[in-house]
Formats: C-alpha cells, structure tokens, sequence
C-alpha cells in the first residue's frame, strides 16, 4: 500500500436529493475535490466505517458485512444537507463528533432554511461551516483551510501508529494466532473487536492491506 | 468557420440570455451554474437544467394527486413537494419558479386548498415556460459550436 500521497482533498458529500447531490458534486469537483456521494447519513456512517451495511438497511435480503472487512477511507471533509428523512444532517454531525476515529473531521451543514437556532445549534456541535443553498463556488474556498487541517494531522497520526505497531511484539486481532493464547487473553482481544474506534485496529488495517480497495455500496457514486 | 455567422449567432445568444435575465425568468443562480461547466462537462448545465425539469414534474403530479379531494389534502406531502421545488428552482436560478414556490408555501402553511391549487397551476405554468425559454438557448448554443464558436461569457451583475 505505502501511503499514497493525495494531493486532492476527498469530501463525502451526503444530500438526499439526487439534484442537491449532483450540484454538490460538480461544485466539489470544481474546486479540485474528489467526491463521494451518498443519499443518507446511515449510508454515510456507513461509508466510514461507523456502522455495518445491515445495520444502516433495514432490508432482510441484503448480506451483511462483517466488521473485519471495512475499509477506513481517507475523508478530509464532510458535507451534508440538514433536511434530510431519518438521519438529519445534525444527527450525523453529532454521531460523527461522538466518534473518536472520526471527530478530527470537518463537517460542514448545508440548508435551503436561514433559521439562525438551527444554525448556532450546528455550530455549537461542531460544525465549521454553515452554508446556506444554494451554495456557491465561493463558499466552498471556505473550506480548503479546514480540509488542510485534518490532512496535515492525520499525516502525522499515521506516521506515529505506524512506529507503535512495528515496536509491539504480539498481534492480538490476527485471528489465526488467537487460538493459541492463553484464555484470559483470548476473552481480552474479542472485546477489541467491535470497537472501531480502536487505533491500533487503523493501523494494523493500514499495515496489511496493500490493497484499498473499497467494498461496493448501492447508491454511492465516487468521482473525481 | 464563417466568423459573420458566428458573431450573429454569439450576439443572437447573448441578448437572448440578457432578455431572460432581464424578465425575470432567470436570477443570478444561473450564471453560478454556468461556471460550474467547463471543456470537461459541456453538457453540465443542461443535464442539470433537465433533471430539473423532470422533477418539476414529477413533484407536480405527486401534489395534484395530495390535493385532489377536498375532504383529505395532505398538506405535509404538500409541503414537501414545495420545498423541494423551492430548492431545486433556487439552485438553478429558476425565479419565477422559486417565488412561485413562496406564495405556495404560504398556502399551505395555513391549509389553503384552492391557494393550493392555483400556485400549483402557476408553477405548472412557470417550469414549462421556462423549459421551452431554456430548449430555445440551448439551440443557440449548439448553433454556435456547430459554426466552430465559443459560448460567449455572460455577466450579470
């Protein structure tokens, strides 16, 4: 894999509007992003990594993916519709402020609606941006210097776990070494398993995945 | 390339697009969406331009059939609809679309049926002259790269 030096900055963009998403897009684009689009906050958390697929569907024939196989993708900006069914852009906001893998992340809330208790709640979570629609090719200069911010700092993150990881002796989540660890050891790994949030998970995924490729969604289009 | 051609077709374009500005059918949105299609997305506009459409008429027939019988509007499918449309018409600088879509809103906010209908019928009216408007300059615009030209640069301020 080695670590592949982006120089575009990649922004998930989460509208529930096809239109919304396409402007969006195109704005993104036109300012030298590579974008991903997808239609809903699930899908969004989704994408990151947050949640499993049949967590986010509710559809009983679609096949799950299991945890192990998530890939965490380089986002360096979010940005999201606040009106939106089910998960509002606010509720995404929060969950991914709540996330220790992912609060680093700019998150930025569009809305059609100047309700300015609405867009100081937003700020208050966390939000760096509001942006009122329709959102301009100006706006989005705005958001180069937040985007710098976490690129920089993630950087700098990878380069430190990376040293960690090489340093520790033991691999506990290799799933063929477990069986050999005494019990109590073996109950302590399985609790590492589902918290995503654990850095020592990013980095051995950063370690032995050469290749980062992503799993396929519905209804996600990815364009540079 | 017959320059002649050219410049009539360019100069045709040019006031036609002023004119549209100038009624009112078009705000300032637009000129924002034009920035967004380069040499890499020639068709940009107008593919959004049609998706608009389509949602026009979409959203339109999905209201007429809320607000069919007078006993039971579903005034919440309503609004939805409206504030869709207000979006969409906002974001390509479809005015009259959009103002359409205000007085709408108001409508349904205080459950105004027949306030309901006529800006449905408005906005039925609006979108489709819009579309016929639009369908004419991009005409042009193609007449233009046929005679080998570039699309003029259009400011409105």
């Amino acid at each position: 894999m080695g670590r592949e030096t982006e120089s575009q900055f990649h922004v998930l963009a989460v509208d529930d509007s096809l239109f919304d998403r396409k402007m969006i897009e195109r704005l993104l684009q036109k300012s030298s992003c590579q974008v991903t689009t997808v239609d809903s906050g699930s899908k969004a958390l989704e994408f990151l990594g947050l949640r499993t697929a049949d967590e986010s569907s509710h559809d009983p024939n679609a096949t799950s993916t299991s945890p192990e196989t998530h890939q965490e993708v380089e986002i360096n900006l979010i940005i999201t519709d606040y009106c939106m069914p089910g998960m509002t852009g606010y509720d995404l906001l929060k969950k991914v402020k709540e996330s220790a893998a992912f609060k680093s992340i700019p998150v930025v809330i569009m809305s059609s609606e100047n309700v300015p208790s609405r867009i100081s709640r937003c700020l208050e979570e966390g939000a760096e941006e509001f942006f009122l629609k329709p959102v301009k090719l100006a706006d989005l200069t705005k958001l180069k210097p937040h985007m710098m911010k976490t690129k920089l700092k993630k950087e700098n993150e990878k380069l430190t776990k990376e040293e960690n990881e090489v340093s520790k002796p033991e691999i506990k989540e290799d799933s063929t070494v477990i069986e050999i660890l005494p019990l109590h050891q073996e109950l302590e790994s399985e609790q590492h398993e589902p918290m995503l949030s654990s850095n020592k998970r990013k980095a051995i995924e950063e370690v032995i995945s050469t290749d980062r490729s992503r799993p396929k969604y519905n209804d996600i289009t990815t364009s540079v | 390339m017959n320059t002649t051609i050219v410049a009539q077709l360019q100069r045709q374009f040019q006031d036609y697009i002023i004119s549209l500005y100038q009624q009112g059918f078009l705000d300032n949105q637009f000129s924002e969406l034009r920035k967004l299609q380069d040499e890499g997305t020639p068709d940009f506009v107008s593919e959004v331009v049609s998706l608009f459409f389509d949602d026009c008429a979409k959203l339109i027939n999905n209201m007429s059939k809320s607000l069919e019988r007078p006993e039971n509007v579903d005034f919440k499918q309503v609004d939805s609809g409206v504030h869709q449309l207000k979006g969409s018409s906002s974001s390509v600088g479809a005015r009259m679309v959009k103002n359409v879509c205000i007085s709408f809103k108001e409508c349904c906010d205080v459950q105004n049926r027949e306030g309901c209908l006529r800006c449905l019928q408005q906005v039925d009216y609006e979108y489709k002259m819009l579309k016929t408007k639009l369908q004419d300059l991009f005409k042009l615009e193609q007449q233009i790269l046929q005679a080998g030209g570039t699309i003029p640069q259009v400011d409105i301020n």
